[in-house]
């Protein structure tokens, strides 16, 4: 565990406390803005501010140097209260060559701080990216403050007589600009410093040369007064208890792995690659000590019957993809769903429609996993609302599937599989055991594969190589009980009736919805997902307004949580806002005819700005 | 509907102790009777008790047969029994699994499937059931199916070329590769007995005769007044012989087989000798390619090989990763190697 480490600073001058501060690294995907992001966002967390970041990179994974789809960004908030978004506009842009100023600069406050690498700034760069003349050189910035920089020179300068190539040196200069940032905003070094020495131990030259480029970014900062004021941003008041950084997709499989160690169970994880669920396979994949086991499957299809597979087996059977992999996997969910298996599907939702915008965020599959069936085939859906919450939903996803035999979406989303914040860790002892039973034969006793537990109304999880509960299932539809072969008419509704009871049910088994602010009103905002933050800020930024409404999310879609009803009635009107077209809205509108409820739709592979959310409550209020 | 009965069956078991209480429903005179009747009857020779057998199955016609079997069984979906037997096997290694499927739900539909569990050499047993039709969805050309095949979609004919099972097997370079017949109960019996004897995965091709769709269609091979000149029983080290009191053999003429005289004792040296060891899959290969009506058609198991199965692999890796880890702390999972302190 590290503790903070406060250094004492020989020069301060001009210290101005700040609230909260929105940064943006942007560069080409090769110049490691994901990387300079994330420890940027490490020694942020250590020095103890509350935060949320956002990569936002491209799909091709090295697009031609110096070109618009190259640029690569990361986008970090931190700030002095609690916060959950990574900010709508930025207060600092670093650009690392024309192309990224490009992208970016309409995310940029009106009088924001812009750090140029200026060497970048050459002819070539300038065609490639479609300046027509030099934006360094005209008022295209006139409404900005601009710093520029020639990192690429400086950073030569700083590593002469390092025994490295002229390329090795110019990939120093993202640690050169994350100096200069870590002097803008009086942070320590020795985060950073300990990182780069664990990474590059194998090559000392790379540890000399790249902790002498962040001194020297932090030492030039100091020293020249290019930048004209150091900023604090004071430190938040968290609650107490033990924190790590955490994305959306670690959170999880760390959750996955939670879940099977609390059910005692083997973790099946069966995936195809595709962005952006990849890294739960490959989180997933280094736990084998954990009892994981992990098939990277030929398709998407495949993924979902080896996860069917594993979970007649008696394993935790669990499947991830994004959009466009859940349609492949529709067949073979709507076996899970006949032959009432506990399944759980991730769905890290992307662009779409078809393959749309992979690295982009959006909320397109709700209507999908709830609907996209053969059949009368109802489905647990839930979803996490900010990065470290999917741990937390990653656990529910395999209870509910468990305790009520029946597959789970999960539905996370880009977005929130690569933010990151702090998330405040859980206790073991506080988490509960997840109860499995897996009945054994009884001497005269009659084994029905489709018999039903009377609460949950869940059928046994009886498991091959049990002596004596010898029985067939399958897609075909199934004889009450016995689970055989029927195609008997009244048969065939009792059993759709039974399978929609049985997911119904779960609402007995969820928390009930939550509300913030006060209980009945004018206007409730009602979210479900990754909106979360954004709705959270926008509401935070209304109240300095004297604006008071109500906000409650949604984590659990299918079922609803049972007070949903009464909830919706207290309220004169509801707004939805979804990262689409109104999926939510529809199912409400659905289940509660008489509800007032309006949406707020977006889809241009961006999370919400809170600023966004603000505006629409203003236009109803 | 009576229930099963749960006493379970003494051992050794009867083949009727594997029958289900289910009402078997193809059609009659279906070669799947002889088929499942096998199956019944192989598996009483062996000492593995009853609940450890699971048969997993797609769909078509012959993928009913779990429904038959009174063992552990799943109905799955079309093409995809190799991914459901595969997660199952990933997470049990103690069970007989056997993947029941056809032509078209092996080949056409749930092909991938099929080449990747093959080459994973997961440890299944697969019986790809060939009738050359479509039979459950009323008679279709399959993939499988020869080039002018006269069918309700082939009107004129089907200009398909057809896919040779074997050579999809061989090509995905399963560890275990044989081909048998509906009629001859015996052989079938033999090569389930392999199947199941073999580590890995298994592959087996059963030539079997729809009655309603696609009637004798490989009766010109094994027919009965065929077989004897058209059918090669394939013996490990021994030649490729047939024909009337064993008369002719197979022998190599550059990369191509060709029927030489057994008798002939010129001839006799130079006649090919089977031997399913062989590591490379070329002599496999060229037995495959000896079809009807230019060649006589082999039976037999075509290549039975060892090498590493998956789950064996996946389960040393888990070994490894338990030696060289500890059993997982969750503690230290969930904490990662950064965390900080908020004091109250």
């Amino acid at each position: 565990m590290t503790t903070q480490n406060e250094t004492e600073k020989t020069t301060v001058r001009h210290i101005q406390e700040l609230a909260a501060i929105t940064v943006r690294f942007a560069g080409d995907s090769g110049d490691g803005m994901q990387l300079t992001g994330d420890q940027f966002t490490d020694t942020t967390a250590m020095m103890g501010n509350d935060f949320a970041t956002f990569p936002d990179y491209p799909a091709e994974i090295r697009a031609p140097v110096g070109t618009l789809p190259g640029v690569s960004s990361f986008q970090i908030q931190f700030s002095k209260s609690i916060i959950f978004t990574p900010g709508d506009m930025s207060d600092v842009l670093v650009a690392m060559n024309p192309a990224a100023l490009k992208v970016n600069l309409s995310n940029i406050k009106k009088n924001g701080l812009i750090i140029v690498n200026s060497d970048a700034f050459n002819d070539n760069n300038l065609r490639k990216s479609a300046w027509k003349v030099n934006p360094l050189l005209d008022e295209t910035l006139k409404d900005f403050q601009v710093i520029k920089v020639p990192l690429s020179e400086l950073t030569k300068n700083a590593l002469k007589g390092h025994p490295l190539k002229l390329t090795e040196v110019d990939r120093c200069k993202n640690f050169f600009a994350l100096g200069m940032l870590f002097w803008l905003y009086d942070r320590v070094l020795d985060h950073t410093v300990d990182w780069i020495t664990k990474k590059f131990a194998k090559k000392p030259e790379m540890v000399n040369a790249n902790i002498a480029a962040l001194k020297a970014g932090y030492n030039y900062a100091d020293i020249t007064e290019t930048l004209p004021t150091q900023y604090r941003i004071p430190k938040t008041k968290m609650e107490p208890g033990i924190y790590r950084k955490i994305s959306g997709n670690e959170a999880t499989a760390i959750g996955l792995i939670t879940a099977a160690q609390l059910a005692g169970k083997t973790l099946f994880y069966g995936s195809y690659p595709i962005t952006p669920a990849s890294n739960i396979l490959h989180d997933l994949a280094r736990y084998k000590n954990f009892g994981v086991r992990t098939f990277q499957a030929e398709d998407e299809i495949s993924a979902m019957g080896s996860t069917i597979g594993a979970a007649f087996g008696g394993a935790i059977g669990v499947t991830g993809t994004s959009g466009p992999g859940i349609c492949l996997k529709a067949e073979a969910l709507g076996l899970a769903v006949m032959a009432e298996l506990p399944v759980i599907v991730i769905d890290v939702q992307r662009g779409g429609p078809s393959t749309g915008m992979p690295t982009k965020t959006e909320q397109t599959d709700l209507l999908q996993v709830m609907f996209g069936r053969n059949g009368e085939s109802p489905v647990a859906v839930i979803a996490p609302k900010t990065p470290s919450d999917c741990f937390a939903m990653a656990v529910e996803a395999v209870r509910i599937a468990l305790t009520h035999m029946t597959p789970v979406v999960f539905l996370s989303e880009g977005y929130l599989a690569n933010a990151a914040e702090p998330w405040k860790l859980p206790k073991l002892e506080d988490l509960p055991k997840i109860e499995i039973k897996h009945p054994v034969a009884e001497e005269g006793k009659t084994f029905y594969p489709y018999s039903r537990d009377e609460k949950t109304l869940a059928r046994p999880w009886a498991l091959p190589g049990t002596p004596g509960l010898e029985h067939r299932i399958g897609g075909l539809s199934k004889a009450d009980l016995t689970g055989n072969v029927s195609y008997d008419p009244e048969n065939n509704q009792k059993m759709i009736n039974l399978r929609a009871e049985k997911v119904a049910r779960i609402a007995n088994d969820i928390p009930e919805l939550e509300i913030r602010g006060p209980e009945k009103g004018k206007l409730l905002i009602l979210g479900w997902g990754g909106t979360f933050g954004a709705i959270f800020q926008g509401m935070e930024e209304l109240a300095t307004q004297g604006i008071v409404v109500s906000h409650a999310h949604l984590n659990y879609i299918n079922p609803f949580p049972r007070n949903l009803g009464k909830v919706l009635s207290s309220f004169e009107q509801i707004l939805i806002p979804e990262l689409n077209m109104g999926h939510l809205l529809m199912l409400i509108r659905n289940a509660y005819p008489g509800v007032n409820a309006v949406g707020l739709h977006k889809v241009k592979g961006l999370p919400f700005f809170g600023a966004e959310i603000t505006a629409r409550v203003k236009e109803l209020v | 509907m009576s229930p099963e009965v749960l006493t379970p069956a003494p051992m050794p078991y009867q083949k009727a102790d594997f029958e289900s209480n289910q009402e078997v429903r193809w059609c009659p005179g279906c070669g799947d009777y002889s088929i499942l009747a096998t199956m019944q009857r192989t598996l009483t020779k062996f000492t593995r008790p009853k609940h450890e057998y699971v048969f997993i199955s797609g769909i078509g016609c012959s993928s009913r047969f779990p429904y038959y079997m009174n063992t552990y069984g799943f109905h799955t979906i079309h093409g995809r029994a190799p991914t459901i037997a595969s997660g199952l096997r990933c997470v049990n290694p103690n069970l007989s699994i056997w993947v029941i499927t056809g032509d078209g739900d092996g080949l056409s539909i749930g092909g991938n499937h099929l080449i990747h569990c093959m080459r994973r050499n997961i440890n299944l047993n697969i019986l790809l059931v060939n009738n050359e039709i479509y039979g459950l969805t009323k008679g279709q050309y399959s993939p499988t199916s020869r080039v002018g095949t006269v069918t309700k979609s082939s009107p004129l004919g089907s200009i398909d070329y057809p896919l040779n099972a074997l050579c999809v097997a061989i090509a995905s370079e399963a560890t275990f590769i044989a081909r048998t017949l509906d009629s001859d109960p015996n052989h079938m019996s033999m090569i389930m007995e392999r199947a199941e004897n073999h580590k890995g995965v298994s592959f087996v091709e059963i030539l079997q005769n729809c009655i309603i769709f696609n009637d004798k269609v490989h009766g010109p091979v094994v027919g009965r007044e065929n077989r004897e000149e058209r059918m090669i029983y394939l013996e490990h080290g021994k030649p490729l012989s047939f024909g009337k009191g064993k008369s002719k053999a197979i022998r190599l003429n550059g990369l191509h087989a060709e029927i030489a005289d057994a008798n002939d004792p010129d001839a006799r040296e130079h006649l090919l000798i089977h031997n399913e060891k062989d590591a490379t899959p070329n002599y496999a290969y060229l037995l495959t390619q000896m079809t009807h009506p230019e060649m006589p058609v082999p039976f037999g198991v075509f290549r039975d090989i060892d090498r590493p199965t998956y789950d064996e692999l996946m389960l040393g890796q888990e070994k490894a990763a338990l030696e060289a880890r500890g059993k997982g702390d969750l503690k230290k999972l969930i904490y990662g190697s950064n965390t900080w302190e908020v004091k109250a």
